[in-house]
């Protein structure tokens, strides 16, 4: 080697790392990165059809992106708005319910679907057939379960769907039924195309529908790939307009700490769930936004299995479980989240005030278990699950605090978390003893609390992961949906509330509001207090 | 050569049936049915179970068993990852080339940073410059790269934010893969923003090929000082000097090619390191490796994914050593009559 080849090593040296270091400025600013929005979410969807799931990862990337509903809530007033649907029309007996639907909806154009006309009659009829009818083709794929559906009765409350005109469709009810224009407005009852069905029964690809989605929604489909990302593009023809972003990319990070990181690094422009307020508030280029949101984070016992098939443990637990400790430790003290002794927030407007909060005390969980003839000790499985929610931010910590007060009253406490998806899986089937769970409410109608959580219906579906049925209680939630009467459902709540409160199938830990960090480039609502996020009107400065 | 070959060859054959064995029994020590561990059919009906278990001569003894363990393997059948229901081998095509990525670019760094660190440490050798070397060295040799990783994300991606701290590239980018190797599918593309991506790229694997970088360089620092020390103290250096050649002229034209040829040797060795290191900084940068999947399959107890994992990147390891062992042999002729593989 000679001098001059020493000299040009270095010399490569330094272009090489210039190449590295300085190339952020040196090409055009009208960059890809700064017309595609990355949102860091907190797991994977296990489906992308919102009709077969309760969960919120599905929900938060799917409804609001893809799809659009008949009707949808207002952000700012909670009352129903239009969506699909221009206008609607409730008869005076509340049994007949009819729907105007708009005609210049675009069903999305992508590569494996070319729609060749807009939205009607048919696809609303269709979208809710799946579902009523178990003898169409479509009923029974991808599990051929409706959990949300299901949970609300929706199949015992239609008497039938009439298509009343090309754009007119009716929905004729059994009885009166106080949230079911709620249930239609929620985030699982989306509109799909029928036109798509079709080709998929011609072509023999059934699951298609539910994993390569066609909606009409302000995003298309694009890619997926479980547990790294989803990515969407704009649909043109969206009929509210074309979204003002090129890509919206769900960055699938688990962790929370991730999700901060990346935040701060610029990697995401929008997180959920995030952490470390404080540090996301001292930065001048990220923003904190919360919303109060309907929700419960709980200690739900299963009921069909020893030992939570005994009240006395039930009771016995919760009076072990030191509340005002995990308010501040998971929920970072009471700015967050309020410590919950109904499954209903007090701001709902069936809340019984007079419920009574089940008191920290050791002696009376050893008394209760002494009751039960438990006097050497037991061993219980605790299931944490393994993502973020509002409700519940960091359920392993939680599961671990549960684990240190239950050994004071000799239960030793097994903590056990698997994948999202396989943790509801097993749920479903009820492997569990004890898991720490919760629920973000769909719409604001109390029913929406007690139905999906503890009626007999959920229990059979394996969504009300307690599997308590209760006839006393499920007559109260059955009579309060049939009048519309405010202050007589009112009573019947706080019935039922006062029986769940004595029964405890689950132990309600806390409401929480939900937060998301976003940079401050980044505008337009994505929060809503009820159901899943929504990026349609979402852009970038 | 013939003889150093099959020593090799020797060497791999039993060094492979340790680790098949080895595998092979842990599908009898991971909790569940053992024929479900080796395939990962967790959702196979009773029939299709009894099936597999025929095709895995389950009804025979061990050594069968075993055998067919093998026959399956020599056809590239390590069964289905039970997370994912992807085959364990496709699994590992996608993730092994990101690992060799990461591992080639963290050699490269070492190798331009370390050796040139090495050899002024043994031109100013006994001196302060020596003494700060070799100093810093000894700390970045005995970091533990997990603490560094997350020390390197707090400086230069949190509290600088001049560098991305996860993934291999913003997901912003789509890129097709085809080699696997990034940078050579960004190459291929026909992305309107491939240049971006390169960029894009090249800023992700900068922090992470650094972090898996330091240890080797400070090996490389210390492998290159001694040798040119060794080379500085020989013989024909000094008569070089009494010839009467620059100090420049001795360095550059005699001194560094000579040191240079022990250095190399030692590259292949520090190769399994590299991958060792990896596999923690890929957990880290949630890079997505080989050895990133592998932790993930611990964590959901997907026991096919840990056996394939584990027999794979055992073998690519050994086969990359056996590798270089070659290609040294064959440069050094002295070489081979070393009986074991160093």
């Amino acid at each position: 080697m000679t001098v001059t080849s020493a000299s040009q090593y270095f010399k490569i040296l330094v272009t090489l790392s210039a190449m590295f270091l300085g190339g952020c400025d040196s090409y055009k600013a009208d960059s890809l990165s700064e017309r595609s929005l990355i949102y860091c979410s907190e797991g994977s969807p296990e489906i992308l059809n919102p009709q077969l799931v309760t969960s919120g990862v599905t929900v938060d990337a799917t409804s609001k992106q893809l799809y659009n509903q008949l009707i949808a809530f207002d952000v700012a007033t909670n009352e129903v708005t239009p969506s699909i649907a221009k206008s609607w029309h409730v008869t005076q007996d509340n049994k007949k319910i009819t729907f105007y639907l708009r005609r210049n909806v675009a069903f999305h154009h992508t590569q494996y679907f070319m729609p060749t006309r807009h939205l009607n009659a048919d696809d609303v009829l269709f979208s809710f057939n799946r579902i009523l009818d178990p003898s169409q083709v479509f009923h029974d794929v991808s599990g051929g379960k409706y959990p949300f559906f299901d949970s609300v009765g929706f199949a015992d409350v239609i008497e039938s769907l009439e298509k009343i005109n090309e754009y007119t469709i009716r929905f004729n009810l059994k009885r009166a039924d106080s949230s079911f224009l709620a249930n239609l407005a929620t985030d699982f009852s989306v509109i799909l195309s029928r036109e798509y069905a079709e080709l998929l029964i011609r072509s023999n690809r059934l699951e298609d529908i539910d994993t390569l989605p066609i909606g009409t929604g302000p995003y298309k489909f694009k890619e997926y790939r479980t547990g790294s990302y989803i990515r969407y593009e704009p649909h043109a023809e969206y009929w509210e307009g074309q979204p003002k972003l090129q890509q919206l990319i769900f960055d699938i990070t688990p962790s929370n700490t991730g999700r901060l990181t990346k935040l701060l690094a610029g990697e995401c422009d929008v997180i959920g769930y995030p952490i470390a307020h404080k540090k996301i508030n001292n930065n001048p280029l990220l923003t904190l936004e919360d919303v109060t949101a309907f929700n419960i984070g709980y200690l739900g016992f299963n009921t069909a299995k020893p030992p939570f098939n005994n009240k006395l443990i039930r009771r016995a637990v919760a009076h072990a479980i030191n509340k005002q400790a995990i308010l501040d430790t998971v929920y970072f003290g009471d700015a967050k989240a309020e410590s919950a002794n109904s499954i209903l927030p007090p701001s709902s407007w069936a809340y019984a005030e007079d419920t009574h909060d089940i008191e920290y005390s050791i002696e009376q969980a050893e008394l209760l278990l002494t009751q039960a003839g438990i006097t050497d000790g037991l061993t219980i499985d605790l299931w944490a699950m393994p993502v973020q929610r509002a409700y519940n931010p960091d359920a392993v910590t939680m599961a671990k605090l549960i684990q240190a007060d239950l050994q004071k009253i000799g239960i030793t406490v097994n903590i056990i978390s698997y994948n999202w998806q396989e943790f509801l899986r097993r749920l479903a089937l009820g492997e569990h003893q004890s898991v720490l769970l919760g629920w973000s409410a769909d719409h604001p109608d109390p029913d929406n609390f007690f139905t999906p959580l503890l009626s007999c219906g959920s229990a059979e579906t394996g969504n009300n992961r307690t599997f308590w049925c209760n006839q006393q209680f499920e007559k109260l939630l059955q009579g309060a949906l049939k009048i519309t009467d405010v202050e007589q459902r009112k009573a019947l709540y706080r019935e039922a509330q006062k029986i769940a409160a004595e029964e405890l199938p689950l132990f309600p830990i806390a409401h929480s509001k939900r937060f998301q960090a976003r940079k401050i480039s980044v505008k337009g609502d994505i929060l809503h207090p009820f159901g899943g996020i929504s990026f349609g009107g979402v852009e970038k400065q | 050569m013939l003889i150093f070959t099959l020593r090799r060859l020797n060497l791999f054959f039993f060094t492979m049936l340790v680790l098949t064995l080895l595998t092979f029994s842990l599908s009898f020590f991971f909790p569940g049915e053992q024929i479900i561990n080796v395939t990962g059919q967790i959702d196979a009906t009773p029939e299709q179970i009894a099936l597999i278990a025929l095709d895995y001569n389950k009804h025979e003894s061990l050594i069968m068993q075993y055998w067919s363990y093998l026959v399956h393997l020599f056809n590239g059948d390590l069964g289905v990852s039970m997370a994912s229901r992807i085959p364990i081998m496709d699994e590992m095509m996608s993730h092994l080339p990101a690992t060799i990525e990461l591992t080639t670019v963290a050699l490269i760094i070492a190798m331009v940073v370390g050796i040139p660190i090495g050899f002024i440490a043994a031109i100013r050798h006994r001196k302060k410059t020596d003494d700060i070397i070799l100093a810093v060295s000894m700390v970045g040799y005995s970091i533990p790269i997990f603490w560094l990783a997350l020390l390197a994300i707090l400086i230069f991606s949190i509290q600088l934010a001049w560098l991305p701290s996860a993934g291999q590239i913003s997901l912003v980018y789509e890129i097709e893969q085809v080699t696997g190797i990034l940078f050579f599918d960004i190459l291929l593309s026909d992305n309107p923003y491939k240049w971006q991506a390169f960029q894009n790229a090249s800023v992700h694997i900068l922090l992470p090929a650094c972090v898996v970088a330091l240890a080797p360089a400070t090996v490389f620092v210390r492998l290159a000082r001694t040798s040119m020390l060794t080379v500085l103290d020989s013989h024909y250096i000094k008569a070089a000097m009494a010839k009467g050649l620059t100090f420049q002229q001795l360095i550059f034209r005699h001194a560094i090619k000579n040191a240079m040829v022990n250095v190399i040797r030692d590259v292949g060795l520090q190769f399994a390191n590299l991958v060792t290191l990896a596999m923690v900084t890929e957990v880290i940068f949630n890079w997505p490796g080989i050895g990133n999947w592998l932790i993930q399959s611990i964590y959901q107890r997907d026991y096919t994914a840990i056996q394939g994992g584990l027999l794979a990147l055992s073998s690519f390891i050994f086969i990359v050593h056996i590798f270089t062992d070659f290609i040294y042999a064959s440069l050094n002729p002295l070489a081979r009559g070393i009986k074991y593989g160093s």
